[in-house]
């Protein structure tokens, strides 16, 4: 019973994990053989102003989708937890972007952000604004593929927050209610602290998410305008299959895990402490 | 009294106002994106959602320049045969962890959470590296067997089957069934919800899968849908066209689309599961 997973785990987990240690200290194309070349590596990643460069963008990505993706998922599931009717229909509609491919979602909004032809754009215009460069302006660039990533995966995260809404006795509401609280006290003080390991759930997972950001600069801007949403990932993978630097590639991927952990378990004492 | 009820109906008014926006502002994009693909390329982009003519071009166009259908079949195939996978082994060794004694199953059972928190970044590399050494890249085998485990589904089953009554088990046992039996005759018609949550996350997870493929897969007659769909728009074959980029994509959406229509409610909770877990 318990043996294919023996099998599986030293063959997918264990061996590409201590494999990746050895490609540490190695130069390798995949065709000519391993060039053992000391600690290279390192030397060359803690000068590779890509890479920060990469992890920067991730970070300014991060720093963008995980608080709006907090505040709409729980303005939009306390709007679904209140005596309406069409529960199903609303929730089902939010939650639609979420079990479509991010390839769909990638180029649906490449459209809408298109800078002449996109609805968004043309939208401002009518309403005399000024068009906005979301995918052409590096400013503009990484915060657009984030607010797209929210709508993307909002739909998740708000039937997270109304599971964890559910679970506060409707009696504190009443009880509050007689004591002529008003909606922000209720809030602040009875549905907050109730859904606080909600949230501390929903930060860690779209931490991790955020960190696997690639489809999104793949097919959208190619990690352009200026490298401003050139993604860790994405930056490993042109490291690893478009220069085959094997070697230097893995360690991309072991620093930014450890990196990946740090910031996992910082968030976890900080949250903890709260 | 009466300014109470106006303002509970102003309430009302409110609060439908903001859902129903909200549901514009979630399905909109995709009722564009459909029309789109049905309208002639110069009204595209317009906010209008009904085109002058309907037109199928630019459906016939994917269809002439890349093997969508070839692809959608790559993915039904490797889809099925990873959920199909997950199922029995992940169940086998949930069912190991909950009810088998074995030497060193704590172990085990610690080294599954442990690859839980792993970060897939660590292993890309050396995982690609591992598919050329077993001369597996541009084979189905690189999409399908590095994905036939998974941690979160053993540790979803261990937890349901744990839940059964042993007495349940012991009493099969005693009618002389296998450890195998035991477990797909006697386990798995009792844990139906488990199966579909499991199902339905390997399923819409390796279907929407896009990375890996793109790192293993260079045969373009091998590709999986999303992956092909990807190159196609990135590659510039689409020659941005509007129309046959979004039909691409509108084709690629359809399938997990039709499934969710009718499985919403499963989708939902299962993905909510997911998140519970942690």
């Amino acid at each position: 019973m318990i043996s294919p997973y023996i099998i599986f785990f030293l063959t997918f987990v264990a061996f590409p994990v201590l494999f990746s240690l050895v490609l540490l200290f190695h130069r390798w194309n995949i065709i000519s053989p391993m060039e053992f070349v000391g600690i290279d590596n390192f030397t060359r990643l803690i000068q590779d102003r890509l890479f920060f460069r990469s992890l920067l963008n991730t970070i300014i990505f991060l720093v963008i989708h995980i608080p709006l993706q907090i505040v709409v998922a729980l303005f939009l599931a306390e709007m679904l937890n209140q005596k309406i009717r069409l529960r199903g229909f609303f929730r089902a509609s939010y939650f639609l972007p979420v079990v479509v491919s991010g390839v769909v979602v990638t180029i649906l909004w490449q459209q809408l952000y298109g800078f002449d032809t996109g609805l968004l754009n043309r939208m401002l215009v009518k309403l005399s604004l000024s068009k906005v460069g979301w995918l052409i302006s590096p400013k503009w660039a990484m915060p657009s593929i984030a607010l797209m990533a929210t709508w993307k995966n909002v739909g998740l995260y708000i039937v997270l927050f109304l599971v964890g809404l559910q679970t506060v006795p409707p009696q504190y509401y009443e009880a509050a209610d007689l004591e002529g609280a008003n909606h922000w006290q209720k809030f602040r003080h009875i549905t907050l602290p109730a859904i606080n390991p909600t949230i501390f759930m929903v930060v860690i997972l779209s931490t991790i998410g955020g960190f696997g950001l690639f489809i999104e600069p793949y097919v959208m801007t190619g990690g352009g305008p200026l490298n401003s949403t050139l993604s860790t990932i994405l930056y490993i993978y042109k490291q690893g299959f478009f220069y085959y630097h094997m070697g230097y590639a893995a360690t991309l991927g072991i620093v930014f895990a450890l990196i990946i952990l740090s910031v996992i378990v910082i968030q976890r004492k900080f949250i903890e402490r709260e | 009294m009466r300014g109470n009820k106006n303002g509970s109906i102003m309430k009302k008014v409110i609060l439908y106002s903001v859902l129903i926006v909200g549901a514009v502002i979630f399905m909109y994009p995709f009722i564009w994106m459909v029309s789109a693909t049905l309208a002639p390329e110069n009204e595209i982009g317009k906010l209008v959602l009904l085109p002058s003519k309907i037109l199928i071009k630019s459906y016939q166009q994917v269809f002439a320049k890349i093997p969508i259908t070839r692809a959608f079949l790559n993915s039904m195939f490797v889809t099925l045969s990873i959920t199909a996978g997950v199922l029995v082994f992940s169940s086998m060794v949930g069912y190991a962890l909950s009810r088998l004694q074995f030497h060193g199953r704590n172990l085990i059972f610690y080294i599954i959470i442990f690859t839980m928190t792993l970060p897939f970044q660590i292993t890309l590399i050396p995982q690609y590296i591992l598919m050329v050494e077993f001369g597996w890249v541009d084979t189905y085998l690189a999409l399908i067997i590095p994905y036939l485990m998974n941690a979160f589904a053993i540790i979803l089953f261990r937890q349901h089957f744990m839940s059964i009554p042993q007495d349940l088990i012991d009493a099969a046992r005693i009618d002389g069934c296998s450890e195998f039996q035991i477990l797909f005759r006697i386990l798995w018609p009792n844990s139906i919800p488990a199966l579909i949550t499991v199902g339905i996350i390997t399923f819409m997870t390796s279907w929407n899968e896009v990375l890996w493929p793109l790192i293993v897969i260079r045969e373009e007659k091998l590709m999986t849908m999303p992956q092909l769909v990807a190159l196609f728009v990135v590659g510039g074959r689409a020659e941005s066209q509007l129309g046959v980029k979004l039909a691409a994509a509108t084709l690629l959406a359809l399938p997990i689309v039709i499934a969710y229509a009718f499985f919403q409610r499963y989708f939902i909770q299962s993905m909510a599961s997911t998140g519970l877990k942690e």
